[in-house]
């Protein structure tokens, strides 16, 4: 690993403040991907700065028809809520398969969507949930929130406060979870809000997305019959040393249809 | 630039100059020269250097060592009792010969006790699930996962 400068930031104002001011500069969050890729020199930052002393950054809430996770809640904390898991259980479920136990006390909800790694499991859950990513500049729907691999509508300065997930009437999330790193290859998140569906993809392409004919189908009839045969086109998917883009098509097809049958 | 870290290891209050970049593990090892926990992927993949802070398990080499400062760190030396009396989790892995070449049973022995706090009255497919950030090429996990379900029951008796 490069060495770099170290900063605690003493508050949100102060880490965007620092984030326009350095040379180089990253945000340390809970470090289950910046440092593993600092120490295999991927990346030079000049200068980090760690959130982690942030009180206001941390915690969960339930507001109306949203559960509010603070940018720096780990995952274990999301998974553990008793107010997650009584409101939202599939973002528990999915907070709860991230990594291994070590990194889910670690890692946080904001590290995870503010780095929009094609295989993540949040952005599925972002995605699906309609959230809001709401930074100290401005409030960014998830649909428009993910725009590439490892791209987000993130600017300059630009940190991160907390995610709001709209409380669906039922949602699942499934995932084909790579057996040594525990990262989705190919994640689906169902939601069924009152006559409307979503359905988001991760681990498949370059970031997560939404399979519009997917929700289509189930607006007409929720039922796992009307995911069954959709097949998403292999062209703009993944294919890698673990399986083909092909393969990833498939089990977008299997995943959304096994959560669906979990929810009805 | 070096810069002066503080924290608690083992109940013992430890002070040094780091570097920015040196992960707590390379401090806990190289800088206070507590051996017992381990390096072995350096990928956050295997669990050999998993420490407790604050009380919950973490990869000691996914962590800066400026990010445990004012933290409480347990590290395998600091499990047994003062008298040299074994945790309980140290005794069962002894008891189901829970390790052969033992470089990945530190990660373990923390681990289980971070299971056996969490989950208390965990079943075998739990326990085994919870191990999945932790690597043993040696015993195929039988002896391990006997381990922490028996350490798990003394620990809870204790308890009440």
């Amino acid at each position: 690993m490069h060495n770099f400068n170290y900063h605690r930031a003493a508050d949100v104002a102060d880490a965007s403040g620092k984030l326009t001011s350095l040379d180089d500069p990253k945000v340390l969050a809970g470090g289950m991907t910046l440092l593993p890729t600092l120490k295999n020199r991927l990346a030079a930052p000049s200068d980090l700065i760690d959130l982690a002393g942030i009180a206001d950054l941390k915690g969960i809430s339930v507001e109306g028809n949203e559960v509010v996770v603070r940018a720096m809640t780990p995952h274990a904390v999301v998974a553990a809520s008793a107010e997650v898991q009584k409101a939202l259980p599939a973002l528990a479920q999915l907070a709860g398969n991230i990594g291994d136990p070590a990194v889910r006390h670690r890692g946080t909800i904001g590290g995870s969507v503010a780095n929009s790694d094609p295989a993540a499991d949040y952005p599925a859950g972002c995605v699906g949930l309609d959230a809001t990513i709401v930074t100290n500049k401005r409030k960014i729907a998830a649909d428009d929130f993910f725009l590439g691999l490892f791209e987000t509508a993130l600017e300059a300065g630009e940190v991160i406060t907390s995610v709001r997930f709209k409380i669906p009437e039922r949602a699942c999330y499934m995932k084909f979870r790579h057996p040594a790193s525990g990262y989705a290859v190919v994640g689906v998140m169902v939601a069924k809000y009152g006559a409307k569906a979503r359905v988001a993809v991760t681990g498949a392409g370059p970031c997560v997305f939404r399979v519009a004919e997917m929700e289509a189908a189930l607006e007409k009839s929720f039922a796992p019959a009307s995911v069954a045969d959709i097949k998403v086109s292999p062209e703009q998917l993944m294919g890698d040393i673990h399986c083909s883009a092909e393969y990833r098509a498939h089990l977008i097809t299997v995943y959304a249809r096994r959560a669906v049958e979990a929810m009805v | 630039m070096d810069i002066d870290v503080k924290m608690t290891v083992n109940g013992k209050a430890v002070s040094g100059k780091v570097e920015a970049r040196t992960l707590l593990v390379q401090f806990i090892r190289e800088h206070l020269r507590l051996t017992g926990t381990h390096v072995g992927c350096d990928t956050t993949q295997c669990g050999c250097c998993v420490v407790h802070v604050d009380g919950v398990a973490m990869k000691s080499c996914t962590m800066l060592a400026v990010q445990a400062e004012g933290k409480a760190i347990t590290t395998i030396e600091g499990l047994a009792a003062p008298d040299g009396a074994l945790h309980p989790m140290q005794q069962a892995f002894r008891d189901h010969h829970g390790l052969q070449c033992g470089f990945c049973t530190p990660g373990m022995v923390m681990m289980g006790v971070d299971i056996a706090n969490r989950l208390p009255g965990a079943d075998e497919k739990t326990v085994r699930h919870q191990l999945e950030g932790n690597i043993c090429r040696c015993t195929g996990y039988q002896g391990i996962v006997e381990a922490i379900m028996d350490a798990s029951a003394v620990m809870n008796a204790a308890r009440s």
